[in-house]
Order: C-alpha cells, then sequence, then structure tokens
C-alpha cells in the first residue's frame, strides 16, 4: 500500500494530526532566508539530546552544504518555574531552590540572592562572613572554569583534559563537603552571613590545593594552548566584536575577549571584593582561543584573590546577630524567651520584607548574574527575578556564527559556556 | 548619589509631562515613564552626553494583580564609560498590555521581551520575533500571571493516595 | 551457577542459558548520554577517574538510543521535554531499561509546579530509582549495581 506525502508525514508522528508540514515551516517563515523554502539550503535539527550542546538546547541550523547561514536556538526544555515556585515560599525556604538554577554555579547563586535579600531587608554582614564568601564563590569559579575546560576541549577531540580537570574538582568538591555537608548544591550561603564557620581542616585543605593547582594549569597549558590542531579550529573563529557585544547585553568572559573591560567584582564591587588586589585579563581579537585564554588567566586571578582572603581572614561572627532575620543558636534556646520566640517566628513564619524593589548583580563564571527583588510587606517575595548570563548571552550566538563550519559551531557553543539550567531556569 | 538624581532630574526636564515619578529606594533610583514615551526617553538616555546608557542590564516584568495598573515593566540601564545604573520602569494596564519594543535601541532585549511575552502576555510592538520562547508553543496561559495556578500536584499520604495516583499518568510498556 | 570445569587444557564451563545471557548484559550495559541537569554533573564525575564507572563496562557513553540499553534519567524533566523522552525510550532496541537517578526524575524533587514531570515514571517504566539531589557517585554506583542484581535475577519467561 503505498501513502502519499502527507499521510507518511503524519504516520511518522513528526508532527500532530492538527498540523500539516507546510503549517510548522510557517513559524520560521521571517528567521530564516528563503532559500530554505525551495530546498537550496538545508535545516539541521540539532536536537535537544546531543553529546555537544551541553544540555537540552535545541540549535535549528540552516546550512548550504558545510556552511552556517542562520541559526535558531529553540530553548525551554530546561524550563523549571523556579521564579513562581518561589512566589509561594518563604525567603528562606527560596534559598534552597536557588542553588539548582545555575548547577555549576551553587554558591554564587546562593550568594546573589543573599545579597539581594540582605538589600531589601538592610540586614548587616559580619566581615568575617564576606571574606569566606569571597573564598567559597572563587573556589565555585574555579570549579566551573575546570567542568568548562574538560567539556570544551573534549568536544574538539581531546578526553584526556576531562578527565584531568575532573580530577581536580573533585578535591574543590571534598572542600565544600567539609563546609556545608553537600557537593554541589551546599547552601551554604544564607541572608546575613553563611550557615556557619569553617573547620580549621578546611583552611588546611585549601592552603594544599592552592599550592597544587598552578604547576596543573601549567601543564594544561602545555598540552593544550600551543596545539596546532587547538589553535586551527579556535583562532578567527566565532568572532563578535566590541560594539556588537555591548549591544546585546553580552557579559562575562565572552565580552571581555573583544577587549571590554567589564567585571562587576570591580564595577560595583560586593562582599568586600575591593579588599583584593587582582587583574581582569582581557582579550583583543573575541574569538574562540581568546576566550579560552581569558578564562585560564582568570583561574589563576582566583588563586590570587583565596590566597589574599586566606592571609587576612578576621575573626568574628559568621552570622548577623539580629535575630530578627537569623535564627538563634540552640544553645541559647534553653535560657533565654527571647530566643525561643525568635526561634518559633522564623520557623513558623520567616522574616517579612519591606515594600520596594532591588537589583542587585554579581559575576558569576559566565557573566552577570543578577536579582530583581520586589516585596510586598510579607514573609514570602513577590517577585523574584534572576538574570542569568547565559539567557542573554546565548542570544547573540547567530552575529557570532555567521558564516562558519557546523564543526566550528560546537566550538562556539563551548567557548559562549552555556549552562541550560542557568538559561532556562 | 546625588549625580544619579542630576541624572534623572535631567530626563525630568527633557520630558516634563512623561516622566510620572521618581523613586529612591535602598540607594537605586527608578524614574517612572509613561509607556508611550518609552522609546524616546530610552533614546534619550542612550545618546545623550552625560548619559550614555549603553547596555541594557535586566528587563524583567512584574504582575500586580489585582492592583491596577497591573503590570509594571523594569529596565535596568549601566553605561560602562560613566559607570552608573539607573532603572526605568513602565506600568501597564490589563485592558491593553502593550508597549514599544525598545529592541532597535539595544538588541539585548530580543529575548527579554519574548521572556516577558511568554510569562505575562505582554506584548512589544515592532519586535522582529514575538513567539514564545520557553514554555511549548501550544501553552496556553501565561504562567507568571498571578491568577495562573502554581500547578502543584498533592503530596500523597494514605487517606488521599488512591486519588492522588489516578490523576497521574501511567506510561504504556 | 552450575559450574563443573575440566581439567587439563580444555577450559570449557557449563552453565544456565539465563546465566550466560544476563552475565553477557550486565558486564557491558552501554548507557545512553541523557544528563538533563544537576545529575549530570555527578553522572560525569562518575565517569571520570576518581569514581570510575569504567570497571563496570561503562565508560562508553553512546549518544545514539540505537546503540545503547541503559537510559539514566539524570535531572529533572520539563514537560516541554518529556515528548522528546518518550521518543527516545522508543528508539532503543529491547532489552533496555531505565535508572531514575535523582529526586527531580524519581519524584519531581523539589520543583512541585506546571513544569516539571512529577517524577519520569509517569512516562517511561522505570526498573531503579536512586535518590538524592544530586545523588553522590557512590550511590549511582549502587543504584547501577542493583540493577545489575536485578537483570541478573531475570528468568527466560520475562525475555519472550
Amino acid at each position: 500500500m503505498t501513502l502519499s506525502r502527507d499521510e507518511l508525514i503524519h504516520a511518522s508522528g513528526i508532527i500532530s494530526d492538527e498540523q500539516t508540514l507546510e503549517t510548522s515551516l510557517d513559524q520560521l517563515r521571517g528567521l530564516v532566508s528563503p532559500a530554505a523554502f525551495t530546498g537550496e539550503t538545508m535545516l539541521l535539527n540539532m536536537g535537544p539530546q546531543h553529546p555537544s550542546t551541553h544540555g537540552v538546547l535545541r540549535l535549528l541550523i540552516e546550512l548550504d552544504g558545510e556552511n552556517v547561514i542562520t541559526v535558531l536556538p529553540d530553548i525551554g526544555f530546561l524550563h523549571t518555574g523556579i521564579e513562581k515556585n518561589m512566589e509561594s515560599k518563604t525567603y528562606e525556604k527560596a534559598l534552597v531552590m536557588t542553588d539548582r538554577i545555575d548547577y555549576l554555579n551553587n554558591q554564587g547563586n546562593t550568594l546573589v540572592f543573599s545579597l539581594a535579600v540582605e538589600k531589601l531587608c538592610e540586614i548587616d554582614v559580619p566581615l568575617r562572613a564576606q571574606y569566606l564568601r569571597v573564598i567559597v564563590a572563587e573556589l565555585q569559579r574555579i570549579n566551573s572554569h575546570l567542568i568548562w575546560l574538560g567539556t570544551h576541549i573534549m568536544d574538539l577531540g581531546a578526553s584526556s583534559i576531562f578527565l584531568y580537570a575532573l580530577r581536580e574538582r573533585e578535591y574543590i568538591l571534598d572542600m565544600f563537603e567539609e563546609i556545608s555537608g553537600q557537593r554541589m548544591m551546599g547552601n551554604y550561603n544564607r541572608p546575613g552571613g553563611v550557615w556557619r564557620d569553617v573547620t580549621p581542616r578546611f583552611m588546611t585543605q585549601v592552603h594544599k590545593f592552592l599550592k597544587y593547582l598552578g604547576p596543573k594549569l601549567d601543564d594544561y597549558e602545555a598540552i593544550v594552548t600551543e596545539n596546532p590542531i587547538f589553535v586551527d579550529r579556535t583562532k578567527g573563529i566565532g568572532v563578535i566584536s566590541a560594539e556588537d557585544a555591548i549591544n546585546w547585553s553580552v557579559t562575562g568572559p565572552y565580552l571581555r575577549g573583544s577587549g571590554v573591560n567589564l567585571d562587576w567584582r570591580k564595577a560595583a564591587p560586593y562582599s568586600c571584593y575591593d579588599h583584593f588586589d587582582f587583574e581582569v585579563p582581557l582579550g583583543t581579537n573575541g574569538d574562540v582561543y581568546d576566550r579560552y585564554i581569558i578564562r585560564l588567566l582568570e583561574m589563576r586571578q582566583s588563586i590570587r584573590i583565596i590566597q589574599q582572603a586566606l592571609d587576612g581572614l578576621p575573626t568574628g561572627p559568621t552570622r548577623t546577630t539580629n535575630r530578627k532575620f537569623a535564627p538563634p543558636p540552640r544553645a541559647e534556646l534553653g535560657s533565654s524567651m527571647e530566643a525561643l520566640i525568635h526561634h518559633f517566628k522564623l520557623w513558623t513564619e520567616g522574616f517579612k520584607a519591606p515594600v520596594g524593589e532591588v537589583y542587585v548583580r554579581t559575576e558569576s563564571p559566565r557573566g552577570e548574574l543578577g536579582v530583581y527583588m520586589a516585596g510586598d510587606g510579607t514573609s514570602k517575595p513577590h517577585r523574584v527575578r534572576f538574570r542569568t548570563p547565559s539567557f542573554v548571552n546565548l542570544q547573540s550566538i547567530g552575529v557570532c556564527s555567521s558564516g562558519v563550519l557546523v564543526a566550528d559551531l560546537v566550538a562556539i557553543i563551548g567557548s559562549i559556556d552555556i549552562v541550560l539550567g542557568d538559561c532556562d531556569r | 548619589m546625588a549625580e544619579l538624581m542630576d541624572i534623572t532630574n535631567q530626563i525630568r526636564h527633557a520630558f516634563p509631562e512623561k516622566v510620572q515619578d521618581i523613586i529612591e529606594f535602598r540607594g537605586e533610583v527608578t524614574v517612572i515613564v509613561d509607556p508611550s514615551a518609552i522609546l524616546e526617553v530610552a533614546h534619550y538616555c542612550r545618546y545623550t552626553e552625560g548619559l550614555q546608557f549603553n547596555l541594557l542590564s535586566d528587563l524583567g516584568g512584574n504582575d500586580y494583580f489585582p492592583a491596577e495598573p497591573r503590570f509594571g515593566i523594569s529596565y535596568v540601564l549601566y553605561s560602562m564609560s560613566l559607570n552608573h545604573t539607573i532603572r526605568l520602569k513602565v506600568y501597564l494596564p490589563n485592558s491593553d498590555p502593550t508597549v514599544d519594543s525598545v529592541v532597535s535601541m539595544w538588541q539585548g532585549a530580543n529575548w527579554m521581551e519574548r521572556e516577558i511575552y511568554d510569562m505575562f502576555g505582554v506584548t512589544f510592538t515592532g519586535h522582529p520575533d514575538m513567539r514564545r520562547i520557553l514554555m511549548p508553543f501550544d501553552w496556553n496561559g501565561y504562567p507568571l500571571r498571578k491568577d495562573f495556578p502554581l500547578g502543584y500536584e498533592e503530596v500523597a499520604f494514605s487517606f488521599n493516595n488512591d486519588r492522588v495516583m489516578a490523576k497521574k499518568p501511567h506510561p504504556m510498556e | 551457577m552450575g559450574v563443573s570445569s575440566k581439567l587439563g587444557e580444555m577450559g570449557v564451563i557449563t552453565t544456565s542459558l539465563e546465566t550466560a545471557v544476563n552475565w553477557g548484559r550486565t558486564r557491558a550495559m552501554w548507557p545512553m548520554l541523557f544528563g538533563l541537569a544537576c545529575c549530570a554533573i555527578e553522572m560525569m564525575a562518575t565517569q571520570a577517574s576518581h569514581y570510575d564507572v569504567s570497571r563496570f563496562g561503562m565508560e562508553l557513553m553512546r549518544a545514539s538510543p540505537r546503540q545503547s540499553d541503559l537510559m539514566i534519567v539524570a535531572g529533572r524533566v520539563s514537560r516541554k521535554m518529556a515528548p522528546v523522552l518518550r521518543r527516545l525510550y522508543d528508539q532503543m532496541p529491547n532489552p533496555k531499561w531505565v535508572l531514575s537517578m535523582g529526586d527531580c526524575a524519581s519524584s519531581g524533587g523539589v520543583f512541585n509546579n506546571y513544569a516539571i514531570l512529577q517524577g519520569v515514571d509517569e512516562i517511561v517504566p522505570v526498573d531503579v530509582y536512586v535518590a538524592g539531589c544530586p545523588p553522590r557517585p557512590e550511590q549511582l554506583i549502587d543504584g547501577i549495581l542493583t540493577l545489575h542484581n536485578k537483570v541478573m535475577g531475570e528468568k527466560i519467561k520475562d525475555w519472550a
């Protein structure tokens, strides 16, 4: 029995019964070039399940042979509805969900959420807590860049760097487990400071790790940086100019690769970053190679920051003593009536935030991570919006990938460094 | 702080009847603008000497149901050469949630406006590609509105276990 | 295992058909790359050198569903992704198993809202559930070994 073309398409289940092939292509009419409809160019689906898309990203690529003409990202396969879910939880309960937004920058997400709550409710943070936050945030930055290094170089062909990078990462995860009990979703930064003080074992681990990592980064540079295959695959690929990058609201190493000096740790310092002395590496050409060099240099600068923070770590409390926002220590509950009442109010109802809205921005390993928080006088936030870097950076993929080959597209996606949890929330 | 107030006063003098209010909260300055004038104010902020807000940091939406005006769209602008930040805010009524798109000023507003359309139902006139971005293309409703339910599944205890399990889909082999 | 080996250079083992087939299936079960979210990072850490999963024959993660036996659903499944997941499951050839890794894949996890499937067993039949948010690599390996025990216990009448 022969089936007509339409019957075959419906029987294969590609499109639902109500659609026909013409209408599903119709949605793309303004977005791809007219040659796609006549068949001169090919529409290729780089689907949500793909080894090199770093998560569930779907790209619709229009190809002329091997040359890319248009790239249409289709995101939303990991949309979790976190922002709506936070509107029905108290501030401290909503903090639990923030770890999972950008799952390679857990401590950074809780940091920016805590900073927003502190700005909205005017909570003070002790100095020791701010230094500890910096140490943990920079360790998280090294962690994220190591995963980026491993997966990016593995996409380009060298899979041994993947194993080396994940081996270094195990040391950092041990340190996170030491202070918070969990390898990844530590929930360590809380509004008012950090959860609890660090142990002496953590300090020795960090000291040892900082001495260990420098020579290892030299080893990886020796393997990759001058490698002719790597240089051919990345120099001159994925170039974006500085004006285009600023126009498309790009931030992070992606922007600094084009030579624009914008690092929120220097431009709008938060959590005592202005006490530390570090450089911001900049690129010149704006291609994939420059972004690779920048991220390696950023890892070395993070080592420098952590060393300074460890040397100058002050003594003192690690969470605010304002009992309206931070719970009292359990030892006080037996002897003090106010401590008991504060504990009860915080655990049943949570603290109330004033009416108003704030916007706080930090520098995540991917770019500008910001939180727009609006309070309405109750103990649940009225609106929490996460301005995530991967979402905003991914829109410009069409600009920097015009005229490249399909294989270069993989290198470009890796160099933008997207995390789909960050993109879709 | 003082120079931010100078800038906002400069904007207010340039558009006397379009700037509705200037609010200062926790060190941040918000300029509330009439929705019909947002494109002119954005152009002024972008290109005037002394302002030069060339980076659009964030475009966020908020739903104030049941208060009117219902939707609030906030634009956080940053100037790279002068290192200051300002927020423009626009309030839209429930009966007509449309506003001009600022994609011609900052291309980075492209996906941010699509997300607000997807989540709140606010349409931006002049946007090159107004489609859903995070939800499936045939989804009904706008999830982040206050009258859209959270859609959570009841926790299954022993007394309501049968009722909860009956509502869940079960896979065919 | 009814083993009786001949002495000398013959080197023959006798066993039952079920044991031999199940032994072959478990010792080289190839997982399909299905890392969605945070659990995927822990899955990658399990594959790496510290918690080596290659000792179970599983270091070869095939991206194509037609060449894999085991689908490890690692991460939260959103409603937009659910039809894709079902289609990939349908494309896998028999015998196939599903291991639901993490709380989000097993039951919806921390997220109980309009966008997340409350457990991947709403759309595919699951063999082993591994709890954790995200589960440590040791927990994932424990889940894999539980699956191996389950497969070793399969009988001929289950295959037909």
